[in-house]
């Protein structure tokens, strides 16, 4: 979630005006009931390389034990953000913790999973080498890793494939061994760049179960992944950014306060009753005797019958439809500018 | 990090290639040194002058498992950080909770036993070929060796401290430049000797203090060599020019700042 800037229904994070706000001295540390609530707290994150800033200016909170999608086109500085997150990359500016800890803090990473996009690792492992391998770099007794690694493979489904080396396997495979490494501690957070883009149906919904799994044990999940359907399916909580910056978000358990499309058949619509919706959609598009507009909330349904009857119309049809992420994003993020 | 550095060289086959190599150096050292001291029999040589050439050639053996081993070091490890960074293996590794010092240093120490091991089976089995089939010693075998693993880790750390900027490619053809450097400046230091011209030996000094691997090299080889033929020049390692205790301490301090810049590169740099 963002925190709370006022009382934007869109909870968009506002623009920061001048350098001099950009800079460490306006960030305020965060309190310990904020560092006690959350799993990450981004405050005004920056990364530059050279001339190009990667991340403009990232704030965000994740709430500790929610499945939080991360979107965005690319070239979004997601990749980065991540990377900054888990102490992978140095911050130009800015603040992030995770789990209380200041990002890429060596403890705070022994509660962290992560799973790569592109996972490579050494590929004259097996995969059971692998896992074991990692839970012994996290500080899991060789003890229980001789019990728990053969679960993980289990669960992954990679158990026929137990005694190949990873020189052998599919980028799918490998980023089910990936998975299966990020999970080998038991992380009270998890970090997943593009978890499912090579794997089947099957995998996807896989790696879909094991999310859920993972949330109910009480983990935090971080996503970040391109295929929107599954993000829908499996986020509580999304946000859009943009070259460094967060967008708009959107609550996916909170139905009442989606955006919606209206699609109404109606005549006698006047000029005037039309100027009038645009108090609650920003996009009004009248063609003959139907009309299709986009509401930012479905709780102002009945206030949008009520005034079409009230201005003279005569309705005959009144159809809200869900928005779906994909068609979200693309409001959002405009058209593709092929980076 | 140490442990999975020797695994992944026994897995890639990589220690047994080098080993069975150096099993291939041995075999024909031996057989030359063999031939050598029968042709040598038969021919009626003065038993000092046999000695004196046996002796040359145990140096010229102990010279190859030198620049084998320096190779080696170079080749086995300019991978390991430069490869792990641009593929993005690094990045599984450097999330876990260790300090990226650990796991340089860890990596380090692997190569750095890696090379131990390697410099003692191939020094002691050449020491041992001298000794029982030519019957020859070195003086300080102790000694050499340890200066000859001293070059190899030199030559690790350097190659470790261009790999946390550069790719493998490029670190690579660093590294191998710079030992190139220190070996010419080696024999340009050691033909100044000759002439006593100091223009020339200036070259050498330079070259030595850019990449010290030669002149430790040449330190171990006087610590090999006997003073009778080292007096007599019958080796073409009979020092004139000889690196003096200081430049061994000056290896070792230049061993721990490229490795200390490794270090802390490693530590700063974005993966």
């Amino acid at each position: 979630m963002l925190p709370d800037y006022g009382s934007s229904s869109e909870r968009r994070v506002p623009q920061v005006e001048n350098e001099h706000e950009k800079s460490n001295d306006c960030v305020q540390e965060p309190t310990l009931s904020e560092l006690e609530q959350f799993a990450i707290e981004i405050k005004h994150l920056r990364k530059v390389f050279g001339e190009k800033v990667a991340v403009r200016d990232l704030t965000l909170s994740v709430r500790k034990g929610e499945i939080f999608g991360f979107l965005g086109p690319n070239g979004a500085g997601k990749s980065t953000s991540i990377k900054m997150l888990l102490g992978l990359a140095t911050a130009t500016s800015g603040e992030a913790y995770v789990l209380g800890m200041p990002a890429g803090d060596v403890e705070a990473r022994r509660k962290v999973g992560f799973l790569p996009e592109n996972f490579r690792f050494y590929e004259w492992l097996t995969p059971a080498e692998l896992i074991h391998l990692h839970g012994r770099l996290c500080g899991v007794s060789s003890a229980v890793l001789t019990q728990r690694v053969p679960m993980l493979i289990d669960m992954v489904g990679l158990t026929p494939h137990i005694n190949k080396r990873l020189q052998n396997f599919s980028k799918g495979m490998l980023q089910r061994a990936g998975l299966a490494q990020a999970l080998v501690h038991e992380p009270d957070i998890i970090f997943l760049d593009e978890p499912t883009s090579g794997l089947d149906p099957l995998g996807r919904r896989m790696v879909r179960d094991i999310i859920r799994a993972q949330r109910d044990r009480g983990a935090t999940v971080f996503l970040n992944s391109h295929i929107l359907s599954e993000i829908e399916i499996t986020c509580d909580e999304v946000v859009f950014i943009r070259e460094g910056e967060v967008v708009t978000s959107r609550d996916l358990r909170k139905q009442q306060e989606e955006a919606a499309r209206v699609n109404v058949r109606a005549r006698k619509l006047t000029a005037e009753c039309i100027a009038g919706l645009s108090r609650w959609g920003d996009s009004v598009e009248v063609d003959d005797d139907r009309l299709t507009m986009t509401v930012s909330s479905r709780e102002n349904l009945p206030d949008i019958l009520r005034f079409l009857v009230g201005s003279g119309a005569e309705v005959f049809q009144f159809t809200p439809q869900r928005l779906s992420l994909e068609e979200l994003f693309i409001n959002v993020m405009g058209e593709d500018r092929g980076l | 990090m140490a442990g999975i550095t020797f695994r992944e060289a026994a897995r890639k086959k990589i220690l047994w290639t080098a080993l069975l190599a150096g099993v291939g150096f041995l075999l024909v050292f031996g057989i030359g040194l063999r031939l050598q001291v029968g042709d040598f029999r038969n021919s009626g040589v003065p038993p000092f002058l046999r000695y004196q050439v046996v002796s040359a050639m145990l140096m010229i053996g102990l010279y190859t498992v030198d620049l084998l081993a320096v190779v080696m070091t170079t080749l086995t490890s300019v991978d390991t950080i430069s490869g792990e960074i641009t593929s993005g293996t690094i990045h599984a590794i450097a999330t876990k909770p260790m300090a990226r010092w650990q796991i340089l240093i860890g990596k380090w120490l692997g190569f750095v036993a890696m090379s131990g091991v390697y410099v003692a089976l191939m020094f002691g089995g050449t020491i041992a070929e001298g000794y029982y089939i030519g019957g020859v010693m070195a003086r300080n075998p102790l000694h050499g060796g340890s200066l000859v693993f001293l070059e190899c880790v030199v030559a690790l750390s350097v190659t470790f401290m261009f790999g946390t900027w550069f790719s493998t490619l490029t670190s690579g053809v660093i590294t191998l430049g710079m030992l190139g450097v220190a070996f010419l400046g080696g024999w340009l230091e050691q033909m100044s000797g000759f002439t006593e011209g100091s223009r020339l030996a200036m070259v050498g000094i330079v070259s030595s203090l850019l990449m010290p691997s030669e002149a430790v090299w040449r330190r171990a080889a006087f610590e090999m060599e006997s003073p009778l033929s080292a007096s007599l020049q019958f080796s073409i390692f009979s020092d004139i020019s000889i690196p003096s205790a200081a430049m061994i301490g000056y290896a070792c301090v230049y061993l721990f700042i490229a490795l200390g810049i490794a270090v802390y590169h490693f530590s700063e740099r974005d993966l």
